[in-house]
């Protein structure tokens, strides 16, 4: 690791302005970013510590949306969003105890790993992303494989879920890592059903639109019966084959229906 | 008789230390004024160095002094411990091993040149400004391709990238041919034994240093055998005669295998802690271990089984290539040979087998001996195709293997070793029993209700341990002896500690040895240290591996601790004035047979100190005694071992419901030790057989260098196993009758597992008669799918 500045701001106002100077780093819970930098993969200057803004941290409802702060970990998730349990379900089986009681909401969304299981949540729930500039739609915000919207030193302060009347999401873990091999994020609202599949396709995490049109019309596994998934474009590595992953994107899929409550 | 002694299962006295996290480890040795050695190591698989610029490097903050290839021309190669002859009489091609890089990089990892500064940091900013240029070869990695005509070479001074054409037994060749053409049945089977990453919990780290007052180097290394460290780099490498050096393995967090073997980090931080005048220390990353630690397994096999109507084995072929890696580790050119051709009767009647195995040189990380070595492979391949022949066959898997057990012993086999002991009915018995197979199908059942396919699958093992008799072993091909060696110290007030060559990395050593012991003495264990793991206290040991501390080091134990006893018996007789004759030894105190008299051990300990009232004419004061054991023949533990999987037929996934073993070690020093020792093989067999799995890409690239895409077993992989090791056949040739437990566990495990996964597939009408390890879910998906 090479030698850096820590910042630790008392407010985000006082984050941004950490942040507009050359080669500083929002550091959320570090458990993407520290790594990587003790890796010397990168190795930002200075780093603006976002995890004791109180602003930025905690879980609320009201009017059927679930607010969770930018800095929320994911163990605080896992207990606190009972309102919306497919979500804290999702968030108690990220990674293990360490990784969760360190790890934030803001920063597995900012870093967008295309095996991440937020994504999926974010983009299935059709949340809105606000960050210190402005609210981002879900459908707008991920970009691809590691890139988002988000601009250079713009902090994602909350996140803004639509509690729907059911989801469940269904994650088949790669055996060494125990990210998403595959996961599928489906939730069901009065206007239509929404599923996100994360971990299988080289552009990153995506809606699966003709799985969403089955749904809403039954939701229930039976209505994927006549879908496939294709092939191509999904990811193939050491764990599996793209028709791997585009067949699990279906059995999980399938699962998240029947699971969901 | 104290509490404790041979049988019982004391507590491990080492986990105090262990679990409280006060062990003293290699990387908590800071010496004064000690140096950080980073290691730059090669990013291609192949290549040429065109040159190195040290310059703008040399210059930054905190260098001491950048090492190159040139800095060690006059200094040997990292050593082979084992020539293996070939086919055709010939010696085994052995390339030079250099400490770093000479003129080519031969695998990911190879380390080119070394920076050296006050701190690590320093020495990885200044790595950061070398400018190394390395034109990209052809990486060689496939091993049948590497040996075809005009193949690129790995090593330019050698013939071609086999190192040896190993048969075994050579004269069988022939017949062994005839009797599959002329067989009833023959069954044929094609796989792989797939390349696994040995990864302790603690990564390697050297720390060496030079005192210039005494001219002696001291290296503090993370090694299972610190004297065969001290051997092979003084004698062979640097140059230094062993009493002007000292090699100290402190606690060892696991080795597995990969802590065997003389590493060229280790010479390097002797040879510069003198160069540079200080201390210098280098540790491990976990990304540098995937890159630099021995490999495991990585066999490539096709074997084939003849049998009669009746499903007799008339006749065994087995025909693999061994991957060598980029050079010759410690000991492996011997693991595919001796220690995996010589287990191929297993446990069966077998008459005539040929075992041929091709070595081959690859451009990846050197491959050695792994938790079990050359059995695994063996007993993997032999209880697949047995698997095989019986579903082809139509017979019952448990009942082939009971048509074709040995059931006499003691027990020539036709490669070449000789069984003592065993009782494979009985092993097999207390599996059914244990596992419950009667009631497989009611589970089954269950299980086909809930959607899911259930399998059974058996292994039964044989394991050669106790490495080893040192005649037998030199002539095939050994450059040192397998002796171990003790040292038992009586202090003057009773209390004894024991100097044992064999090191202790997890084992729980420092209990079961006490035990021994104590059992002999009738001591308290407490009254006991073992002390190991220093080339300045203990004598001359071979180390620990291949299951042999108990077997070869508790009997040099037991006969040092008999010296004592009988030297301590003349004191004791004098004493008493008795005759020597008539003295008994009972729960620590000396008594004349038939009469009332006696003495406590500590009276006799205290006379053979202060030698008031002592046979001075007869006898030397003091008592210790050492004594060097070589054993007569290897030990034997064998093992019925039965797991049950459940398969999700959606997405393949398998899961380990059952696992039982049922294990004949001999007798038992430490049942709950034991027990430990087979849990932890078990995780690495079942961890092979799932999901672990070191991959390289069609450049040699690993594509499995870190966690996030190598899979280690953990504890929700596994199920609760059941372990019995009550089926005892003590092995005759030891004073302990002890057969060695520490692998069994991965050597048995992995084919009961594929079996089982077959075996569910099959009964689910699924046309799929094998899956390569590791059985992740993608590959059974597509064996269910193709
Ligand atoms: C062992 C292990 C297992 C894991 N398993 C899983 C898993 O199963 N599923 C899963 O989804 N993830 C997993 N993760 C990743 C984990 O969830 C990380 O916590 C997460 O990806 C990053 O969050 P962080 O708060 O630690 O961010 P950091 O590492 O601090 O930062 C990551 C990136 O986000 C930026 N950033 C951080 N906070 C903000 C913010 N509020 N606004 C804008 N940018 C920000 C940083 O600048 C950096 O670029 C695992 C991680 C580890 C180490």
């Amino acid at each position: 690791m090479h030698n850096f500045e820590f910042v630790k701001p008392s407010s985000v106002a006082d984050a941004v302005s950490a942040l507009a100077g050359e080669g500083a780093q929002a550091l959320g819970g570090g458990q993407t970013l520290l790594p990587t930098m003790k890796q010397r993969l990168a190795a930002p200057e200075k780093l603006v510590s976002l995890s004791g803004l109180a602003e930025m941290t905690g879980v609320s409802s009201a009017g059927g949306v679930m607010t969770i702060g930018g800095a929320t970990t994911h163990a605080s998730v896992a207990a606190d969003a009972g309102a919306y349990p497919g979500l804290a379900g999702l968030a108690a089986h990220i990674g293990d105890p360490a990784v969760r009681n360190r790890g934030t909401i803001g920063g597995s969304l900012a870093n967008n790993d295309p095996s991440a299981c937020y994504p999926a949540a974010a983009l299935g729930s059709g949340a809105t992303i606000v960050t210190n500039t402005r609210e981002i739609a879900a459908d707008d915000f991920f970009q691809g494989l590691f890139s988002t919207a988000l601009d250079e030193g713009e902090i994602i302060t909350a996140v803004k879920f639509p509690i729907p009347q059911a989801s469940n999401y269904q994650k088949f873990v790669q055996p060494a890592s125990r990210f998403a091999l595959v996961g599928v994020f489906v939730a069901r609202y009065a206007d239509g059903v929404r599923v996100a599949v994360t971990g299988a396709s080289e552009e990153g995490v995506h809606r699966w639109s003709a799985a969403e049109a089955a749904l809403s019309a039954n939701f229930s596994a039976a209505a994927l019966d006549g879908l496939s998934v294709a092939a191509d474009g999904m990811i193939a590595d050491l764990h599996g084959t793209a028709a791997y992953r585009a067949h699990l994107v279906k059995v999980m899929t399938g699962r998240a229906v029947a699971a969901a409550s | 008789m104290p509490d404790g002694g041979i049988g019982a299962s004391s507590k491990r006295r080492e986990d105090l230390r262990f679990l409280t996290g006060r062990g003293k480890y290699t990387d908590d040795i800071n010496l004064q004024g000690q140096a950080h050695a980073h290691f730059v190591r090669s990013d291609v698989a192949h290549g040429r160095i065109n040159s190195i610029d040290t310059s703008a490097a040399s210059s930054m903050p905190g260098v001491i002094r950048i090492f190159t290839a040139t800095d060690f021309e006059g200094v040997g190669g990292i050593p082979c411990g084992w020539q293996v002859t070939d086919r055709f009489g010939e010696v085994m091609q052995e390339p030079k091993h250099p400490i770093l890089a000479e003129g080519k990089v031969r695998h990911v990892g190879d380390p080119i040149c070394v920076v050296v500064a006050d701190t690590l940091e320093q020495a990885r900013d200044a790595a950061d400004a070398l400018v190394i240029n390395i034109t990209p070869l052809e990486a060689v990695l496939d091993m049948k391709a590497a040996l075809a005509e005009g193949a690129t070479k790995v090593h330019d001074d050698l013939n071609s990238n086999l190192c040896y054409d190993w048969g075994f037994v050579e004269e069988n060749r022939e017949a062994v041919a005839e009797a599959i053409n002329n067989a009833h049945h023959v069954t044929t089977l094609e796989l792989r034994n797939n390349r696994l990453v040995a990864n302790p919990m603690e990564p390697r780290v050297a720390v060496g240093d030079y005192d210039f007052s005494t001219d002696e180097h001291t290296l503090y290394t993370t090694s299972q055998n610190p004297h065969v460290i001290r051997l092979l780099m003084g004698a062979f490498v640097l140059g230094i005669p062993e009493h002007k050096l000292r090699v100290v393995a402190p606690d060892v967090g696991g080795g597995f295998g990969a802590k065997i073997y003389h590493y060229a980090e280790e010479a390097f931080c002797t040879f510069a802690a003198k160069t540079i005048g200080r201390p210098v220390k280098w540790t491990s990353t976990r990304s540098e271990a995937f890159i630099s630690d021995a490999h495991g397994r990585d066999h490539v096999t096709k074997i084939e089984l003849a049998l009669d109507e009746n499903g007799k084995f008339l006749a065994l072929r087995t025909d693999t290539h061994a991957n060598m890696g980029a050079y010759l580790s410690t000991f492996a050119p011997s693991i595919p040979t001796w220690l995996h051709g010589t287990l191929m009767a297993g446990n069966y009647t077998t008459p005539l087998i040929y075992v041929n195995v091709k070595a081959v040189f690859t451009n990846t990380v050197p491959v050695d001996a792994y938790r079990g070595a050359g059995r695994p492979e063996a007993t993997f391949q032999l209880e697949r195709v047995v698997d095989k022949a019986a579903r082809e066959m139509g017979i019952d898997p448990v009942e082939l293997r009971r048509r074709n057990f040995i059931t006499e012993f003691p027990y020539a086999t036709p490669v070449a070793v000789e069984y003592d002991t065993g009782d494979y009915h009985a092993t097999m018995d207390k599996l059914l029993q244990i596992s419950d197979h009667a009631g497989f199908e009611g589970r089954a059942a269950l299980s086909k209700a809930n959607g899911k396919l259930r399998g059974f699958g058996i292994a039964h093992y044989i394991e050669a341990c106790g490495i080893a008799p040192s005649n037998l072993v030199g002539q095939l091909g050994a450059r040192a002896g397998l002796y171990e060696s003790a040292t038992v110290r009586v202090n003057a007030t009773g209390s004894i500690s024991v100097m044992t060559g064999s090191h202790s990395h997890g084992q729980g050593h420092e209990t079961s040895f006490a035990q021994v012991v104590a059992d002999m003495i009738g001591v308290d264990e407490n009254q006991i240290d073992i002390v190991h793991g220093d080339t300045s206290k203990t004598p001359m040991g071979m180390g620990t591996y291949g299951s042999r501390s108990i077997a070869v080091g508790g009997s040099a134990m037991v006969r040092a601790t008999e010296k004592i006893i009988n030297k301590a018996k003349k004191i004791a007789a004098h004493l008493m004035e008795a005759a020597e004759g008539d003295i008994e030894l009972k729960d620590g105190q000396f008594s004349v047979a038939g009469t009332d008299k006696s003495v406590a051990w500590g009276d006799v300990t205290l006379a053979a100190y202060v030698p008031h009232n002592y046979p001075l004419e007869d006898i030397e004061p003091g008592l210790e005694e050492t004594a060097f054991y070589d054993p007569a023949n290897f030990t034997y533990p064998s093992g019925a071992y039965g797991c049950e999987v459940e398969v999700d037929p959606a997405t393949g996934k398998v899961t380990v419901v059952a696992f039982s073993a049922a294990d004949d070690f001999g007798n038992i020093i430490n049942p709950m030790i034991v027990e430990g020792q087979v849990h932890g093989g078990l995780a690495q067999g079942i961890g092979q057989a799932m999901i672990e799995n070191c991959a390289y890409d069609d450049q040699g690239q690993l594509l499995s260098g870190s966690y996030m895409d190598y899979a280690m077993p953990r504890a929700d992989d596994l199920p609760m196993f059941t372990v019995d090791h009550s089926s005892i056949t003590p092995c005759t040739h030891n004073p302990l009758g002890v057969k060695g437990c520490g692998e069994a566990g991965a050597i048995g495990s992995p084919p009961a597992l594929v079996n089982a996964v077959v075996d569910a597939l099959q009964r689910a009408g699924h046309n799929v008669t094998h899956i390569d390890m590791p059985l992740s879910p993608d590959r059974v998906w597509a064996a269910m799918n193709s």
